[in-house]
């Protein structure tokens, strides 16, 4: 039964001598094949070469520090407004006598974690921070782990070290130039 | 120098060709990963050693310490005699193929070649068919209806391929006239000619031999005794750590044994074009002796002939990584109805052209 007079009527031509022989077939597959032997590898080494990252990738979040080496976060709470995954929780406290060389504000953050669970990666965090405390980093991404809770980043991983050879710019590492160049600003600055 | 006995001359090199032989198929497994990495683009094994030439140890290694495993119910004799037997027969068939002319120091003469038979065609031949018990020992003992399958697949696969294989080389013994490897070697090369290959007379009976001695090797396209789809692994699927080692290690042998064979016999073993030229012009033009100029002569021939094996292996990979399986019909049809009938005009050809003299 027709239903439709879309049907289209294949007709298998039969196959001519060179196709029947089955060998010129062969010796196209087996150029083809050759051409690829010598053709660019896709392939990177990877521990040894890394594949470079788009200039907009987003990674692991890092919180920075000032040029004297205080942290730049008041816990205002900006960033967990903007989350929308709602991956950021912090708790603020008051800067004590005697800490002015570690917290930049008379606020600062006790605690502040990222559930890198709940994590987009969209940056809006990045862009909400007024005090310009927290970054994507542009080179690294959030690596693997078997427990569910070391996703959650508290401060102790997410705060810049202070030593100027592991800090970084934009998440960047710090090239030797520009961390001895932060090094010798830090010197000049009374503690 | 140490007057040396010509035997214990030959038994070094029977020890040599031995060594070698193992070492080759062992670098087979190293180079079939690295030619199939680049035929898709990719690099290959480079972890271990530099360029990844540790590799083999790396597979012998892990091979050596895994699991040993047999199944239950299974003959556990026949289960280990199978590799061993797959093993064994892919090396015995290289102990007669020549690697090269003869090397002559002092009084000392000695032929590079394992043995020197007059039956060494017979001899690959008749070893080589054996293989097919390593293959149906093992799938028997498995105790697996998969693996015997298998192992049935393979058996009916080796016999028919056989026959063709068998006829295209009746033609080339028509026209040497011997079996024995060296004899056929020599007479490819003719003093001030270069075109005496039997691959210049024989270009029918080379294209059947070369499409069997894939289907006698197992590999791709007629690589049916294994296979994932319909038999979950194959011949081999019961088998683990060194035993399946040496069933895939005895492929490697086998292309390595067949490529030789196909080289000596269709490809001029160890002569190149020219090689008298080569030593007469040595003698006359440079002073040299004429043993020591034969020498270099052998010693660039073996080179040559190790140069031509390589490319036969470099050609079975590069077959592999191309085409796929045959379709099991299509596999017996191919050998039965095609190469069998192509053999016997090959051998009818051949028998007329050497009636007429146009090839002696």
């Amino acid at each position: 039964m027709q239903l439709t007079n879309r049907a289209k009527k294949l007709e298998k031509k039969p196959m001519t001598l060179a196709e029947r022989a089955y060998l010129p077939a062969i010796f196209q597959g087996l150029s083809i094949t050759m051409r690829h032997f010598f053709m660019k590898k896709a392939t990177v080494r990877y521990p040894e070469e890394v594949r470079p990252f788009a200039p907009i990738f987003r990674g692991l979040h890092v919180l920075k520090r000032d040029e004297q080496g205080r942290e730049r976060c008041t816990a205002c709470g900006l960033c967990a407004v903007a989350c929308p995954a709602e991956a950021i929780t912090m708790v603020a406290g008051e800067r004590k006598k005697g800490e002015e060389g570690l917290y930049r504000e008379e606020k600062y953050a006790i605690s502040y974690e990222v559930n890198m669970l709940r994590c987009i990666f969209c940056g809006l965090c990045e862009e909400a921070c007024p005090k310009a405390a927290v970054y994507l980093q542009a080179d690294k991404i959030a690596p693997p782990r078997y427990e569910r809770d070391e996703f959650i980043y508290g401060k102790d991983r997410l705060v810049e070290p202070v030593s100027p050879d592991e800090r970084s710019v934009r998440g960047i590492q710090l090239t030797p130039e520009q961390a001895d160049a932060l090094r010798n600003k830090l010197a000049q600055q009374p503690a | 120098m140490i007057e040396l006995p010509a035997l214990g001359w030959q038994s070094i090199v029977i020890f040599v060709v031995f060594a070698l032989s193992l070492l080759i198929a062992t670098y087979c497994t190293y180079a079939e990963r690295v030619i199939a990495a680049f035929l898709q683009d990719r690099v290959g094994p480079d972890r271990a050693g530099p360029y990844g030439l540790a590799q083999p140890l790396a597979d012998a290694v892990k091979m050596f310490t895994k699991e040993e495993f047999f199944p239950g119910g299974a003959n556990k004799a026949l289960f280990i005699f199978g590799p061993c037997l797959a093993m064994i027969t892919a090396l015995m068939s290289s102990a007669v193929i020549p690697f090269g002319n003869n090397m002559s120091f002092g009084n000392n003469a000695f032929f590079l070649q394992g043995i020197e038979v007059n039956i060494g065609m017979l001899w690959v031949f008749g070893v080589v068919s054996l293989g097919v018990y390593g293959v149906m020992i093992g799938g028997w003992a498995s105790n697996n209806k998969f693996s015997l399958l298998g192992a049935v697949r393979a058996a009916s696969q080796n016999i028919s391929y056989e026959l063709a294989m068998g006829m295209a080389l009746i033609a080339v013994l028509m026209i040497s006239g011997t079996l024995s490897l060296r004899d056929i070697t020599l007479q490819q090369s003719v003093a001030g000619e270069w075109h005496f290959w039997n691959i210049v007379k024989q270009p029918l009976g080379f294209i059947i031999f070369l499409v069997c001695a894939f289907a006698e090797t197992n590999r791709t396209p007629f690589d049916l005794p294994e296979c994932e789809t319909e038999l979950v692994g194959g011949y081999h699927t019961e088998y683990s750590s060194m035993k399946l080692g040496l069933y895939l290690f005895s492929e490697y042998v086998n292309i390595f044994v067949v490529s030789a064979v196909m080289s000596v016999l269709y490809f001029g073993g160890f002569n190149f074009p020219f090689q008298y030229e080569l030593r007469d012009w040595l003698v006359s033009n440079h002073g040299w002796e004429l043993a020591s100029a034969q020498n270099l002569i052998t010693i660039l021939g073996t080179v040559g002939l190790f140069l031509k094996i390589f490319a036969f292996i470099f050609f079975f990979m590069w077959i592999r990584w191309t085409l796929p399986r045959f379709r099991y019909d299509q596999l017996m049809r191919l050998g039965w109805t095609i190469l069998i009938p192509l053999a016997v005009i090959n051998i009818l050809i051949t028998g007329g052209l050497i009636l007429f003299g146009v090839i002696n």
